[in-house]
């Protein structure tokens, strides 16, 4: 098969107007009779599913989750990037989109880069409209900030909280369309199955998680903004529901999977503690515009941080990257922190961490503050408190949650981090209109693959999944849907639902049936296990070919010995999860057998074979400039397909943040 | 929205509450003043000049009848709003927060209120009610000055007296507050004040109140 | 920090569904490390009843970093514990001592019925945003973001409101069981900025309607849900739905409202 990307032919800088204007539109009356399966209520879920009410279509959402509004999207902290320009710093649609493919290492699609970077500045101008309550001057007008991987101050925010403000945002938006009953609401419901009828999809099974039943929706088309998979190594920065089932199971119906490898850890997570950890917590990498991170210059140094001075602190951002210090990109950052914990110079009790320190951030603005108050000779104990309280305003809410799981006051103590799995890069391979390779089934946000290559940019996630629903997903649904207005809303029992509808029974029967003795949660940490010491940070083929093995034993092993307690057809939270580690085990051999073919570094891919002299990861353009979309073709065999990427404004080079 | 409406939804009906709690409130200060003139210690000449007056000018015999109506009307309302509230659930916990997170008399207004409405029932039966029967259907006002004195001679009177104003005194210390928060006058810049004031009249006032038997009782004045 | 592990019993309010009768059952934890979060406390004795062939104690919880507003668990009488502005799942074990006895209840509400032991049902609130949460703007209406400038402070006290995470502990903390200070932190919100103006009457009026409809009880002052509240949304923002409110009805050129 021939991956068709769809790119439109024509400058990329006007591909996305010239697509715009000249794609297929569905009148009114016909949107009307036109249904549309939204699943997941992300940002790029509930944008999608209240823009697409707003314009008229009949929407289904499901979450998971109780509410709409508990999506993982309300968890990110740092903020969204547009290319205002509004600090007049250089910034333009160019930049941002230069800045994303550089960052992306060179391994994401230029024309849907350049759209995303195109519509950045829209997705402000809405959420502000929606009343989405972004940082301020004293002027009145936007504030911004700078983040890891750029040289401009891009980035909007709202304190540490800018995702809850911009899920909350299209929360209401959906909420909107709900009341005037333009979108229905599936709460407690997950989607186990996509149906497919003559090669495309038109509906799902999904289970009601209060009752346990099935149930059968149709759809002229399925949209799947089910977020990212990270929660394939256990430990992660993502809520504990976070899952690729729904991805899954529309891959295992067609959908390719794009480059699954490619997954982020962040920088700047508070280490784990023991065998107890069900979560790791993120602090925003918005912590890095002030925090200097280091470790001590000796092995294995025991004091306590206010004890080793100054001269005896090795800043090894500073040192390695002086051009971008600690602002280097989330790869470079984490693969640098394990570096140094690694050779033996890690912090705290399990050494598996370093110091990320605002004491002389705190100073300084401490100076700053006591010059505006004429207090230029104040003492430091006054200059502190000053600066203190601006630390406090930036931040204050981070710092408490990092108090509140440590137990230590980072004003005091320099914070202790370590990377984490944070962000999937890759997901289904969509075309430029975002559909999957199964025809009507699209992927949204950070479930789809296309637009942060290699490694995501700070502040990238959010514009991403709002980009899609808001202002891609309406142009290019149309312009397929356009074909299929005369498609009656075929009824449920026809055999293709069905047909899925025992599928899922039947698998859900065979879980429940095992009747082992082994939890869910077990084998969950056990995947996890050998995700992150052999797909982790840093991979290398012998690793890879081992958990290819141990994963295929651990699957069999979960099929033979999972216990679920409880019943089919009640509220059975064990049950669900079993489904999605279920699904993870499976994905997860996928991603090292990805991982494994990609003989080069680049990005969070970092295979250890593949580096330079001084460590850093050495792409091989003239091999891997592709992206990996894998087919399934039954238990544990996939087919990788090749969509080879052309640049054709960028000329890719070796990334350097020295 | 018509005006039943407005005030039959639940920030109505608090609406209900904090208006005639209001009026209540400035009726205390009325018949506190009216009252403290007993503290002269002239026999209650001035007292009964003040007491005459207040029983027979109409405009102040009209707004007795708003008074009783708002009273009602704040007795009817509130344990409503009791019952009704409590009703909201039925399955009720195992272990409460107790004092943790909000003060007893906050979450004590009806009990509170009930009280006040037994010490209401006493107080009127032996002062407001005969006197107004007298004046209508007997031989003209009472001396409510000799009245007071003989009443306040007897020790579970003064007692009852005594309860009655402390219930009051913490009914207002919430009751004050949360009238003008309904009204949405506590912002930012007068909670503290509001707070204050409110505190400062919940304590001045009973206080006041409960020196009159009292000093009765203990032959301050005579 | 230090840590030392140990050993809690734990009463926990076991529902098998919504028209089942629940009760409570006593469980022992032991080995329990000071470092956990509250919510970790709970995977381990899941995993004992797992392990013991029985069910596991189901609960509401998805980020477990105190923003997506799913966990709410009523701790030995305190919405989310003990700890002041924390969730449930921020919580951590050096609060409690070796020996000591936790009661777990879910929160409790008519309007918020038990569905599984401490899972409870809060579309009510989600139907209160559809009253009226939201401001009336289709996708594509936009002007540019910085064409209406707002007033710092009036926009950091926007956010202040709209950092509700919708836990519902207001409502469980409430001996009325109103969800006024919920509604009052979205109507806040929004009449605090210039796009929500046109429509902030008849929001208020809408949003509490539907309130009283869902059978929330109706506010008394108390104060609890502050004190309980995990994102610290002030009492003040009550005060201003009631102004709202007064402005709304009682303006007399509000013909919807």
């Amino acid at each position: 098969m021939i991956l068709n990307s769809k790119i439109p032919a024509g400058q990329l800088q006007s591909k996305w107007e010239d697509y715009k204007s000249t794609c297929k539109l569905v009148n009114p009356a016909n949107k009307r009779q036109i249904e549309v399966i939204v699943i997941g209520t992300g940002l790029a879920g509930a944008s999608a599913a209240a823009s697409l009410g707003e314009m008229g279509y009949k929407v289904k959402a499901f979450c998971f989750q109780d509410s709409p509004r508990r999506a993982h999207s309300i968890a990110a902290q740092g903020g969204i990037n547009a290319a205002k320009n509004y600090q007049n710093d250089g910034d333009s649609t160019y930049r941002l989109f230069y800045d994303t493919i550089k960052g992306g290492d060179y391994r994401s699609r230029e024309s849907n880069v350049y759209r995303l970077a195109a519509v950045s500045a829209s997705i402000i101008d809405q959420c502000v409209a929606q009343g989405v309550p972004f940082a301020r001057e004293y002027g009145g007008l936007l504030s911004n900030r700078s983040f890891g991987g750029t040289q401009v101050q891009r980035t909007f925010y709202a304190a540490g909280q800018t995702g809850q403000q911009l899920l909350i945002g299209a929360y209401q938006a959906l909420e909107r369309q709900i009341a005037l009953g333009n979108v229905e609401m599936y709460a407690r419901h997950e989607m186990l199955e996509l149906v497919k009828v003559e090669g495309k999809a038109r509906g799902i099974i999904a289970r009601n998680l209060i009752t346990g039943e099935l149930e059968r929706h149709f759809g002229h088309s399925v949209l799947l903004c089910s977020g990212g998979y990270g929660n394939v190594f256990y430990l992660s920065t993502n809520a504990m529901g976070s899952n690729v089932t729904a991805a899954w199971k529309a891959h295992k119906k067609g959908a390719f999977f794009g480059n699954p490898c490619f997954t982020q850890i962040h920088p700047t997570c508070i280490p784990v503690t023991g065998d107890h950890q069900s979560k790791l917590t993120l602090m925003s990498e918005s912590l890095r515009n002030d925090g200097r991170i280091w470790v001590p210059k000796k092995q294995g140094d025991n004091r306590k941080a206010s004890e080793i001075l100054e001269e005896e602190r090795d800043y090894y951002l500073e040192r390695r990257y002086p051009a971008f210090g600690n602002l280097v990109p989330r790869d470079v950052a984490s693969r640098a922190a394990k570096e140094r914990c690694d050779a033996g110079y890690g912090v705290g009790t399990s050494k598996m961490a370093v110091y990320l320190d605002f004491a002389s951030a705190i100073m300084r603005y401490g100076k700053v503050e006591a010059h505006k108050r004429g207090l230029a000779h104040g003492d430091d104990k006054a200059v502190y408190q000053l600066g203190k309280d601006v630390v406090k305003e930036k931040y204050g809410n981070l710092f408490e949650m990092y108090e509140k799981i440590t137990g230590e006051n980072p004003y005091e103590i320099p914070m202790r981090i370590y990377p984490a799995v944070h962000y999937t890069m890759g997901g289904l391979w969509v075309d430029y209109e975002l559909m999957t390779t199964v025809p009507g089934l699209y992927a949204l946000g950070e479930a789809n693959f296309s637009d942060h290559g290699a490694n995501r940019l700070g502040a990238s996630a959010l514009m991403q999944g709002l980009a899609d629903g808001y202002f891609v997903i309406p142009y290019t649904l149309g312009n397929n849907l356009a074909d299929d207005i005369r498609t009656k809303a075929m009824p449920t029992d026809h055999p293709a639902f069905a047909e899925a509808e025992k599928e899922v029974s039947d698998r859900l029967t065979r879980l429940m049936s095992i009747k082992g003795s082994e939890s869910v949660e077990s084998f969950h940490k056990r995947l996890g296990k050998i995700m992150w010491d052999k797909c982790g940070m840093a991979r290398n083929a012998k690793g890879l070919q081992e958990a290819v093995t141990e994963i295929q034993a651990l699957k069999k092993e979960f099929w033979s010995n999972v216990r679920i307690p409880g019943e089919i057809s009640e509220f059975n939270p064990e049950l669900d999860k079993a489904g999605r580690v279920a699904d993870f085990i499976e994905l997860g051999e996928l991603m090292c057998l990805d991982a494994l073919q990609r003989n080069e570094s680049c990005g969070g891919h970092f295979r250890e074979e593949y580096q330079t002299e001084d460590g850093e990861a050495l792409r091989q353009d003239d091999q891997y400039m592709f992206v990996a979309a894998w087919e399934y073709k039954g238990d544990s065999r996939f087919e990788m397909h090749k969509e080879v990427l052309d640049y054709e404004v960028v000329h890719p080079s070796q990334r350097s943040y020295k | 929205m018509s005006w039943k409406h407005s005030f039959s939804t639940s920030i109505g009906k608090k609406l209900q509450m904090s208006f005639t709690g209001l009026f209540l409130i400035l009726f205390l200060l009325v018949h506190c003043y009216v009252n403290a003139q007993i503290f002269w210690n002239d026999g209650g000449a001035k007292f009964n000049e003040a007491a005459h007056f207040m029983g027979n000018n109409f405009l102040i015999r009209t707004t007795e009848i708003g008074l009783f109506a708002f009273l009602i009307l704040h007795i009817v309302q509130g344990l409503a709003l009791w019952a009704k509230n409590r009703s909201r659930r039925s399955v009720r916990y195992q272990v409460t927060a107790g004092n943790k997170t909000s003060p007893w008399y906050r979450r004590s207004m009806g009990l509170l209120g009930t009280l006040i409405l037994l010490f209401l029932i006493i107080h009127l039966s032996k002062f407001w009610i005969p006197n107004r029967y007298a004046q209508t259907f007997g031989s003209g006002e009472l001396n409510l000055y000799t009245r007071m004195r003989e009443e306040f001679s007897i020790t579970w009177v003064v007692l009852f007296y005594l309860g009655g104003c402390i219930a009051l005194a913490w009914h207002l210390v919430h009751g004050f507050y949360s009238s003008l928060q309904t009204l949405g006058l506590t912002t930012h810049k007068y909670k503290k004040m509001i707070n204050g004031i409110g505190i400062g009249f919940s304590i001045i006032v009973p206080l006041v109140f409960a020196l009159m038997p009292l000093a009765f009782y203990l032959n301050w004045i005579i | 920090m230090e840590h030392h592990t140990i050993g809690l019993t734990l009463k926990v309010w076991r529902q098998k569904n919504n028209k089942a009768k629940g009760q409570f059952e006593t469980f022992n934890v032991k080995n329990i490390s000071t470092e956990m979060s509250f919510l970790e406390m709970f995977d381990v004795l899941n995993e004992q009843l797992v392990a013991e062939n029985k069910e596991p104690v189901a609960f509401d919880h998805d980020c477990r970093e105190g923003i997506c507003g799913a966990c709410s668990m009523y701790i030995n009488g305190r919405a989310h514990g003990p700890w002041h502005n924390t969730t449930t799942c921020q919580l951590h074990m050096r609060e409690y001592k070796d020996g000591d006895t936790i009661v777990v209840e879910p929160w409790r509400a008519n309007s918020f019925p038990v569905l599984k032991d401490l899972i409870v049902d809060r579309s009510s609130f989600d139907r209160i945003i559809q009253a009226g949460g939201y401001i009336s703007v289709n996708t594509g209406n936009a002007v540019d973001a910085n064409s209406l400038p707002i007033e710092k402070h009036r926009a950091d006290e926007s956010f202040a409101a709209a950092a509700c995470i919708g836990c519902g502990a207001c409502v469980a903390a409430c001996p009325n069981a109103s969800a006024m200070l919920f509604v009052s932190a979205k109507v806040s919100h929004l009449a605090l900025l210039p796009q929500g103006d046109p429509e902030r009457k008849i929001r208020s009026v809408n949003m509490i309607e539907q309130m009283d409809k869902e059978g929330f009880g109706s506010c008394t002052n108390i104060g609890a849900c502050e004190a309980e509240c995990p994102k610290g949304i002030s009492l003040e923002n009550i005060a201003r739905l009631n102004r709202e409110y007064l402005g709304a009805v009682f303006s007399g050129d509000s013909q919807n409202a």
